[in-house]
């Protein structure tokens, strides 16, 4: 197995982290300081794909999609959080389960009603083509070295805004004691659309930045969900940094550990059966590595203990 | 009268939900419709999923998003010993022989034990997480199944197993639609009354009171963590009986059995029609199969009809159908 090979995935295995970190963050935001549990965040990551496919096949500027992806997401995150999210704080998790569950199913079908069963194309602008030579002479898509750039800056923003601003200051002190800070004059009900909608609107910039690599199409939002989930899982639900980690690691486990499993299977077994067992396992491995994590700390690596 | 009145609210919607089940197939065995036999078969099978769901969920209070685990488990056992005994080759020769087989109770048993098997081995990890963690790792195994069955190209990976002809029953000829939903509904009868045996017994008080106050459980030397366990494995045998039901009936299995949105609509029959109660996943199947029939027939969207509708039923009709009609009066028994 030759290093380039390696050093590739291991560049895509951050790129579908940094972009598993975009939707992770929204989710353990919400999760941490309203105490819900949002299935319907996939959705949102569809909204934000549809919206940038649509802005940007229409006016010709993938920039001006990425701003439609933020804005249509940030603003249908808003509108639920108003119209249903808010009457489910004080429920318990099995309702906050079923009701964004059924927003899925209405998010999915209202997007197939309005723009058909067939996939939209986003495609990459010109400036973002080719490939650039990197150190160690890898040849890497410059487009999806954007996305890692674009997700890491994204995260050092995120961590600028809750560790140094007021805002970041009322959402860390909702996340530890929520009748404290309404007691003390904060609008608890404007920071939680807000907290919602800023989820939200990182979930519609992971869609679109994604739609432009595979196609946009209803229903695109769930498999990366559910990857989400096992991230936020894995970091220990609520906290930002977990979510980090959590979200390269199993973007490199995803990319990288199939590939390194046929290579460890292939000096006790055939390479044609290490490659047909490793194909079994390696779709398994971030789910093993869920449970792994869970067993040995319950409540993920960064997160509270119960 | 003393007998009617002792009835309660609940005993009497029971009471005339059966009457419906019965009375529709009647009807459409009068009228010579074999369609709608088939829908109360389907309702019938996904209703026994609900019932062993409702066990962990509704006694328990464990939410288990990964039910669709041993649905899928009961459908493959189904699958594989029935496409090898088509095919008249073994399962396997060494260490012994085994054969596939098309009879019924041996592939229900063998369906059983094999969701029981794989119960016992997810419940004695996820147990060990509660809350949103237990949602997320149930869920987590489930995915693990839904990807090995997608990638396990000897029995038909992403494109399944097809059974050519439905697997027979002693005394009983399985493909006369009549005479399957007549089965179908047995073994439903049978598991309700199991459930509602299950939820009065010691063992039903124990796990309910795990559910609300795990302390004082323990406080009285019960151990949580068993009780709880048993539950999951009584749980996952029924759905698991049900996923091999549900594929003989479509003679067909596929990875979609172990998709997370087959969990997920599992639960939504338990909660559509009232989570803890006796005849909540009939309730709850029966209308999601009216739903499905009823608006699929006229919107090609109709999930968004049932997204408002079960929208509604958590926000405003919390407990469902059965919940919503007979008040407060005693759920989880």
């Amino acid at each position: 197995m030759s290093m380039i090979l390696i050093l590739e995935q291991m560049l895509n295995g951050i790129q579908f982290g940094v972009m598993l970190f975009l939707m992770a963050a929204g989710l353990t935001l919400v999760f941490g300081v309203m105490g819900l549990i949002n299935l319907a965040h996939g959705s949102l990551y569809m909204v934000g794909a549809f919206a940038a496919a649509a802005v940007a096949n229409a006016t010709g500027s993938f920039l001006l999609g990425l701003a439609a992806s933020l804005c249509a997401a940030a603003a249908a995150g808003a509108l639920v959080e108003v119209l249903v999210i808010r009457r489910l704080y004080d429920r318990d998790h099995l309702d906050q389960v079923l009701a964004t569950f059924a927003l899925i199913l209405i998010f999915s079908e209202g997007t197939r009603w309005l723009f058909g069963s067939f996939p939209l194309y986003l495609n990459i602008p010109d400036y973002l083509k080719g490939a650039v030579t990197l150190p160690g002479g890898v040849q890497y898509p410059l487009y999806r070295l954007s996305i890692i750039l674009v997700g890491l800056a994204v995260a050092a923003a995120l961590y600028l805004l809750i560790s140094k601003t007021r805002l970041g200051v009322q959402i860390r002190a909702g996340e530890n004691d929520r009748e404290m800070i309404a007691a003390l004059g904060v609008d608890i009900s404007k920071l939680y659309t807000l907290v919602f909608a800023l989820g939200a609107a990182l979930a519609g910039l992971a869609g679109a930045l994604v739609g432009a690599v595979q196609s946009v199409q209803v229903g695109m939002g769930e498999p990366v969900l559910i990857m989400a989930f096992v991230v936020i899982v894995i970091g220990g639900i609520g906290s930002i940094k977990g979510a980090l980690v959590a979200a390269i690691l199993v973007g490199l486990t995803e990319k990288l550990g199939g590939l390194l499993l046929v290579e460890m299977l292939s000096t006790f077994i055939e390479m044609s059966e290490a490659q047909s067992v490793g194909a079994i396992f390696s779709s398994m491995l971030i789910y093993i590595l869920m449970a792994a994590v869970l067993i040995v700390k319950p409540t993920g690596l960064y997160g509270r203990s119960l | 009268m003393s007998f009617i009145n002792s009835l309660s609210r609940e005993s009497w919607i029971n009471l005339s939900l059966c009457i419906v089940l019965c009375a529709v197939p009647l009807w459409a065995w009068l009228s010579d419709q074999p369609f709608t036999l088939t829908l109360c078969t389907r309702v019938a099978i996904l209703a026994l999923a609900g019932v062993g769901l409702n066990i962990a969920l509704g006694v328990g209070g464990l939410v288990s998003l990964g039910h669709a685990a041993f649905f899928g488990l009961g459908g493959y056992a189904m699958g594989i010993l029935a496409s090898h005994a088509q095919s008249y080759t073994p399962l396997m020769e060494a260490p012994f022989l085994l054969e596939g087989t098309k009879s019924m109770p041996l592939i229900w048993l063998t369906a059983m034990t094999v969701s029981a098997l794989a119960a016992v081995f997810i419940g004695a990890l996820s147990l060990r997480t509660s809350g949103v963690y237990f949602i997320m790792i149930t869920l987590a195994f489930a995915q693990m199944f839904y990807y090995f069955a997608i990638s396990w190209l000897a029995y038909g990976g992403e494109d399944g197993l097809s059974i050519y002809v439905r697997n027979g029953f002693p005394g009983l000829n399985t493909l006369d639609p009549l005479q399957f939903m007549l089965l179908t509904y047995a073994v439903l009868a049978l598991a309700l009354w199991f459930y509602h045996r299950l939820a009065k017994s010691s063992f039903g008080l124990a796990l309910n009171a795990a559910r609300q106050s795990p302390a004082r459980v323990q406080a009285v030397g019960i151990t949580r963590y068993n009780v709880q366990l048993v539950a999951i494995v009584l749980s996952a045998s029924i759905t698991g009986l049900a996923g091999a039901l549900f594929a003989d009936l479509n003679r067909f299995v596929s990875p979609t059995m172990f998709s997370w949105q087959t969990s997920g609509e599992i639960m939504v029959f338990v909660i559509l029609g009232g989570v803890g109660r006796l005849f909540g996943p009939v309730a709850g199947a029966a209308l999601f199969i009216l739903l499905e029939h009823q608006l699929g027939g006229l919107s090609e969207f109709w999930h968004i009809y049932l997204g408002l509708l079960l929208l509604l039923v958590v926000l405003f009709a919390r407990g469902g159908i059965i919940g919503t009609l007979a008040g407060r009066e005693q759920a989880n028994g």
